[in-house]
């Protein structure tokens, strides 16, 4: 699935993005740097702007002063071109079938229903989903769920992705299996990802640079060097992970 | 099917105990018939109670359907219009005040003593719930979808025709299952004001004859069509709505 934006890749920066939302400053100059194709973690307790600033970079919202680019586009309109968002819950439509919920924004873009199941099917046999395609969410299980959701955000065809504690309603296994599974997925639709969680562990394994949000600031930046290559088990109690852990829940306060 | 049995035994019950009520007391068909005199009269004036019958079923079936397509298309417009709405809907809200009998009168005036004033008493009375209804499955839409679908290309007109429509419709039938027990009693307003035929035409004859079997028999029947109409819109609603019995399967 090549395109015009996929290929090279898009990065995202903010420079001093404020957001005041009833009379409270939930971003506060909010710096933020992602190369084109780096997967970036932002940590912090709810309340933290952590939605507030996927709202600015989705051009969803407008920032109350800063600016925000995706690629070197800065308007809303063209930020929200270059975006796409997994919400907290999968958001399925209970009406329509776990292919035809993951061709949604091919759909939407205008190509025929037809079409746009035939582009969306492949993904399902290579992304181990295959066989569940004419299933009802409502068939499906919570993991199931949420890998078809992210299949629907990877269908956009949009260089960054905005993924909102994609896994937070798992149980603790399902959500184990999920991340290996996205690191895979990912690896072979390579996106500029910016993944919100509060499970920092999460964010270490996932992305190459966490940020720590509180108070609508970034207070601690961390970037993650790891070793990838081993079972999570050595990861996690690896001492460079346990370092950077302590770190980010240093931050989190 | 087995949910109708409950029901049903109760009716018949009921219809027994009035039977042997009327019988036990001596009480005069007049002031009020037997189920025997009631079936009886069903049977005798099967032939013209079938064309009073036929009227009115003309006058519920279109004044519902123009009730519903009415009321779905400014159920429509309210949505996609907030200044609209903050007008309109306080609005249609007085305007279910109004006694509706009252307005049959006016209608057959302007009207005459055809089809369509009966159309708009039919109308008028099962159109609220509908709206109101839709107007709120509409906006019930989860607004985190919303967000989402305009980050997957989702346009105004997308989002309606994808989201928002389809999560409505529950409530919209809700509606329209409430609105079509109203159609019959509608019908009937509509041919007291002014009318030469149909069932509230049979009842207003019957009256000062003291016929009463013959206005149980009416009523009877109209309740019947409102029951059909009834079963015809759940039936319509699960065959649109098929995705909510099998989440209700799991």
């Amino acid at each position: 699935m090549e395109s015009k934006f996929t290929a090279t890749g898009v990065g995202v920066t903010a420079d001093g993005a404020v957001r005041i939302l009833g009379g409270r400053r939930v971003l506060d100059r909010v710096d933020l740097r992602l190369p084109a194709q780096s997967r970036v973690g932002i940590v912090g307790r709810s309340g933290a702007g952590k939605s507030t600033l996927f709202s600015l970079v989705a051009g969803l919202d407008q920032p109350d002063a800063g600016t925000i680019a995706v690629g070197d586009r800065t308007t809303a309109r063209e930020r929200l071109a270059r975006c796409a968002l997994m919400p907290q819950r999968d958001c399925l439509l209970p009406w329509r079938t776990a292919l035809d919920n993951a061709a949604l924004a091919l759909e939407n873009a205008g190509v025929p229903r037809r079409e746009a199941r035939r582009r969306a099917a492949p993904l399902f046999a290579r992304l181990g989903l295959g066989g569940s395609e004419l299933l009802l969410p409502a068939k499906l299980s919570g993991g199931m769920r949420q890998r078809v959701a992210f299949l629907r955000t990877l269908l956009a065809d949009k260089p960054v992705l905005l993924l909102d504690e994609p896994f937070g309603a798992l149980d603790a296994i399902t959500r184990a299996e999920l991340q290996q599974w996205l690191r895979e997925a990912l690896a072979s639709e390579p996106r500029t990802v910016l993944l919100v969680t509060h499970d920092v562990e999460e964010a270490l394994l996932l992305c190459e640079c966490v940020l720590v949000l509180a108070d609508g600031r970034v207070t601690a930046e961390l970037t993650v060097e790891v070793p990838r290559d081993l079972p999570r088990r050595e990861i996690v109690t690896s001492p460079a992970f346990v370092d950077l852990r302590e770190q980010a829940l240093e931050a989190i306060g | 099917m087995r949910r109708i049995w409950p029901p049903l035994a109760l009716l018949a019950a009921a219809i027994a105990l009035w039977a042997v009520v009327v019988w036990a007391a001596e009480v005069p068909d007049y002031l009020f018939p037997s189920p025997a005199a009631v079936a009886s009269s069903l049977a005798d004036d099967s032939g013209s109670l079938g064309s009073a019958t036929l009227v009115t079923v003309r006058e519920i079936v279109l004044g519902y359907l123009l009730a519903v397509g009415v009321a779905l298309a400014l159920a429509f417009v309210l949505h996609f219009s907030a200044a609209l709405r903050r007008a309109l809907l306080p609005i249609l809200v007085l305007s279910q005040t109004v006694p509706t009998v009252l307005l049959a009168p006016i209608l057959a005036i302007l009207l005459g003593y055809g089809l369509e004033p009966k159309l708009i008493v039919v109308a008028v009375v099962c159109f609220f719930p509908v709206v109101v209804n839709a107007v709120d499955g509409l906006r019930a839409a989860d607004p985190e979808l919303i967000r989402m679908m305009r980050t997957l290309h989702g346009g105004r007109l997308t989002i309606f025709r994808r989201v928002e429509l389809p999560g409505a419709l529950p409530a919209i039938f809700s509606g329209a299952r409430v609105a079509a027990t109203y159609a019959a009693v509608g019908a009937v307003f509509g041919e007291w004001a002014g009318s030469s035929a149909g069932l509230g035409f049979v009842i207003l004859q019957a009256q000062p004859a003291l016929d009463t079997a013959r206005i149980f028999a009416a009523v009877l029947i109209l309740s019947a069509l409102a029951l059909i109409l009834y079963g015809l819109v759940t039936l319509a609603e699960r065959l649109l709505i098929p995705w909510q019995r099998e989440a209700d399967c799991v």
